[in-house]
């Protein structure tokens, strides 16, 4: 976890960057992921008085979206899509086989914090499905032993 | 040398991006020099990642690709293993009208010139020509419908932008295209973003508009990297600008990206999305057309939609018009998707049955099982059975057998599908994505799972309770998530009661 002091300075940066803009908190927040790796809760403050709103409004925007987190992630990122196309062609047994090789669930990370483990709907890649992101990576038509390769060549 | 290989989010998670560089250094190594050009994908997904090598018969067709057909590329061509011909005569391509999607797979995505050569612009220098009243008329004319799902008339739509008066008015691109099934949007846009772009602009002349978004969703990396450079390459070139094309026109495009919603493909949960609200769906009216973004007239329009002005104006209202049937003119692109032999794009006018589409040109399943279902429209459409495959493709007749074409995309599944599995998840679906405003939504698509549950576990008593809790959220919903998610549910209900039977899993 980064101290406050750091993430402060850097988020002056970030909102000087954007202002002006019109409608503007998403892009601060994703902004403040890249930089980050995840929302921390200190900026949500700095945020709302810099947009002249109150830190609830702040608040519910970042909790309202899946893709912002409040907490860093794993080393690498999982995310398997669940959605109908990638369903026929037996995401659900694919997503089972890759819960109970990493052994935890969606939204978890592994003990040792190498891994997490994300649900997605749709990458558009449903014609050849089931697709995958791997930390960032678009991965299509994954089966069982390309979930063993990609989480084995996971360093 | 010359070969074409596809940047588009298909190819390269099938692995185009390791054959660039394969393709790259081994031309080095024969002391070739090879012109690679990332285009964007022809729509042949089971092909993918295909090439194309550069010949004086033509483009030829090489696919799927794996490394180890690499080297043979720098061999005889006609010799090559995965040698599949003249990519126009492929079956897939030929049978194809292709208006939209006339330069995706064809040009190289981020090349003015190569657009212009290929037509691009036309449709622009045209409409500057024209006045705003004659460029609307035109846009009416054509037919053109929503291609994002709603189906409502485009020229209507900007007719009202057009007229409302106002200091400031906006032309909102939904690139949130997050129904599954469906990647048009994604692959215009990693394809011919310059075609989009080109749309916007006429739409900005049309109603005054001189300010863009193009709202793309996170899940689409690719496309909001090419769309960001398709931008600045447009700026820099005066297609964009105080001065679009050396007229006195102005209009400027800024990319924004989305942060995992699905309920912001809904124009109203957009606008507030861009406004840096939460996703929240607003209630109708005020219409977005007279209070939009800043609540200022905002044309929101679909991908599709903005990608179809372009040739409309190049070629003529009349000629789109006179493809299609019934109310749904023009063309539409298929996107056929799931369990399929031949998955893909492929943009034909209005009017195929469901079954042509599936049988084929998709070729049926991929398992080789009979195809049981197809959900038309994302997750929010009906599962089509067998006996519902006269249905031609049209907005009006796909409703008429209550269901919905949405954005063109059609998940295949095969027998091994269990349409009670399908109908919880569209109601987990919803309880997830739902946005919370509308209670029949919020609450609503959380107790259908626990009543499809019950069902599951033979209670044949939560059977009506879900049909009354289905025409509860259509009838108490401001928007399509809570409103449509009844129809994958009742659609397998109706069409599938075996999977419903009660005590099914007991009599087994």
């Amino acid at each position: 976890m980064l101290d406050s002091v750091d993430i402060t300075s850097r988020l002056e940066e970030i909102l000087s960057a954007h202002k002006g803009m019109e409608g503007s908190l998403l892009p601060i927040l994703h902004a403040i992921q890249a930089e980050f790796g995840y929302v921390p809760q200190v900026a949500l403050p700095i945020i709302a008085q810099d947009l002249n709103l109150s830190k609830a409004e702040v608040h519910g925007v970042m909790s309202f979206y899946h893709d912002f987190r409040e907490h860093p992630a794993g080393d690498h990122v999982l995310k398997l899509c669940r959605a109908e196309s990638c369903q026929s062609m037996g995401a659900d047994r694919v997503a089972a086989h890759a819960q109970k090789s990493l052994g935890i669930e969606w939204h978890e990370t592994t003990k040792d914090g190498r891994v997490t483990l994300e649900p997605i709907f749709c990458l558009g890649l449903c014609a050849c499905g089931p697709a995958a992101m791997i930390n960032g990576k678009l991965v299509g038509r994954i089966d069982e032993a390309r979930i063993d390769a990609i989480i084995g060549g996971l360093k | 040398m010359k070969i074409y290989l596809p940047l588009d989010s298909a190819a390269v998670a099938l692995g185009a991006d390791e054959l660039a560089e394969s393709l790259m250094f081994q031309a080095q190594a024969r002391g070739i020099t090879l012109t690679l050009v990332r285009n964007g994908s022809r729509g042949m997904v089971w092909l993918e990642p295909m090439a194309e090598v550069v010949t004086d018969a033509g483009r030829m067709a090489f696919g799927p690709l794996t490394l180890a057909d690499v080297p043979a590329l720098f061999d005889d061509l006609a010799a090559h293993p995965k040698a599949l011909g003249l990519t126009d005569d492929l079956p897939w391509m030929k049978a194809q009208t292709r208006l939209t999607f006339a330069r995706v797979g064809v040009i190289d995505p981020l090349s003015l010139d190569d657009y212009k050569t290929h037509g691009g612009l036309a449709g622009l220098t045209l409409a500057l020509a024209m006045d705003k009243a004659a460029i609307v008329a035109e846009v009416t004319n054509s037919g053109l419908r929503g291609r994002g799902g709603a189906g409502f008339p485009t020229g209507i739509k900007w007719k009202t932008v057009s007229e409302a008066a106002a200091d400031r008015k906006y032309i909102v691109c939904n690139a949130d295209e997050g129904d599954s099934a469906t990647f048009a949007d994604r692959m215009l846009m990693e394809g011919d973003p310059f075609t989009l772009i080109e749309g916007m602009i006429i739409a900005g002349l049309a109603t005054g508009a001189t300010k863009g978004f193009v709202y793309i969703r996170s899940e689409y990396p690719i496309a909001i990297d090419v769309m960001q450079k398709a931008v600045k390459i447009a700026a820099d070139a005066g297609v964009l600008g105080t001065s679009v094309l050396g007229s006195s026109h102005t209009f400027n495009i800024e990319i924004r990206v989305g942060a995992g919603a699905y309920v912001c493909g809904e124009e109203t949960s957009l606008l507030n999305s861009l406004e840096g609200k939460r996703g929240v769906v607003r209630a109708k009216p005020p219409l977005p057309a007279l209070q939009g973004f800043m609540a200022k007239p905002t044309v929101v329009n679909n991908v599709i939609s903005l990608a179809s002005v372009p040739v409309i104006f190049e070629k003529g209202a009349e000629f789109y018009k006179n493809f299609g049937l019934g109310r749904s003119r023009g063309t539409i692109p298929l996107q056929i998707a799931g369990n399929v032999k031949h998955g893909g794009l492929y943009e034909i006018a209005f009017g195929l049955t469901l079954g042509e589409i599936v049988d084929k040109i998709a070729g049926g399943s991929a398992s080789g099982r009979p195809v049981k279902a197809v959900q038309v429209g994302g997750p929010l459409g009906a599962y089509f059975p067998r006996a519902l495959f006269d249905t031609p493709f049209g907005y009006e007749e796909f409703a008429g057998k209550d269901g919905l074409i949405g954005h063109a995309g059609l998940t295949v599944f095969d027998d091994s599908a269990d349409m009670l599995k399908q109908a919880r998840f569209a109601m987990e679906f919803c309880a997830i994505e739902s946005c919370g405003k509308c209670t029949p939504c919020r609450i609503g698509a959380v107790r259908g799972v626990e009543t499809v549950d019950r069902i599951a576990k033979g209670d044949a008593s939560a059977i009506p309770l879900l049909t009354d809790l289905c025409n509860t959220m259509k009838a108490g919903s401001l928007c399509a998530l809570g409103g449509f998610t009844p129809y994958p549910v009742m659609s397998a209900l109706t069409h599938f009661p075996d999977d419903f039977a009660p005590m099914k899993e007991a009599a087994e």
